[in-house]
């Protein structure tokens, strides 16, 4: 027995079958990663340039890696949110559009882990 | 049920191409662009951490002039995509939805991405921000 109301069962079922969810998290990370990527081109302009040790000081700095991996972790998901409608709505071969959407998804959370443990690694290793 | 017969919506060529309808698909066009720029990031970082032998190739790669020119890319890209990100999450609040705003927030967007573009190459080119 469902007790729902028929506008509650309504609500928050679009073609994805997931309603707002999508759009609302899309918005979300989109406003974190204004400041985030502002951040990040003024901290790479001031280590370009400057070789390894350049790069590995800046991101081993803890104030650098916190901000870099809650942009990553935002900007994976942004970009994965983005690719998802692209592939949605441009691959239109059930299998081929089902694949993508699989590809897409390993490679998204393979490479976030990747760079998050990379910082992790470069943070902790430079005490 | 016969689905080959059916009235199909006009061609996207047919239109005349407006500012609305091609600010509307760079979006998404510089959208896709930033996502292999994340990998590169992706990429950087971990460089990093594997040490200078892995780190080497990314540099290197980075400071061709084919990275370069990825780099410039990037960057327009990126401001055009903030900016008019920004424009989207206005027109979310149901501000500049009339033609005349949405036209006012595309040149405005054009403008503000020129010059930061501008501004970060600037700092490249006259020796960084360091």
């Amino acid at each position: 027995m469902n007790l729902n109301t028929p506008l509650s069962r309504v609500l928050g079922l679009g073609s994805a079958k997931s309603g707002l969810h999508h759009w609302w998290l899309q918005r979300l990370t989109a406003i974190a990663l204004v400041p985030l990527m502002l951040w990040l081109v003024s901290g790479l302009l001031r280590v370009a340039g400057g070789g390894y040790a350049a790069a590995r000081d800046w991101v081993a700095s803890p104030g650098t890696a916190t901000l870099l991996v809650l942009l990553v972790v935002a900007l994976f998901w942004h970009l994965k949110l983005g690719l998802q409608v692209v592939i949605e709505d441009y691959v239109h071969l059930k299998c081929a559009k089902l694949t993508s959407l699989v590809v897409l998804n390993f490679a998204v959370i393979a490479a976030a882990v990747a760079t998050v443990l990379a910082i992790l690694k470069i943070s902790l290793g430079v005490a | 049920m016969a689905t080959d017969n059916r009235p199909l919506s006009p061609h996207l060529q047919v239109y005349k191409p407006q500012l609305t309808s091609t600010l509307s698909i760079t979006h998404r066009a510089t959208g896709v662009l930033l996502s292999l720029g994340a990998f590169v990031l992706a990429w950087w970082i971990t460089g990093i951490a594997a040490g200078p032998k892995c780190f080497g190739p990314v540099n290197d790669f980075l400071g061709s002039w084919i990275g370069q020119l990825g780099l410039f890319a990037w960057s327009v890209a990126l401001y055009y995509h903030l900016c008019n990100g920004i424009r989207h999450l206005f027109w979310d609040m149901g501000v500049g939805l009339e033609i005349e705003g949405a036209y006012r927030g595309g040149y405005i967007v054009l403008a503000a991405t020129a010059i930061l573009t501008l501004l970060t190459w600037a700092v490249v080119l006259t020796g960084g921000a360091a």
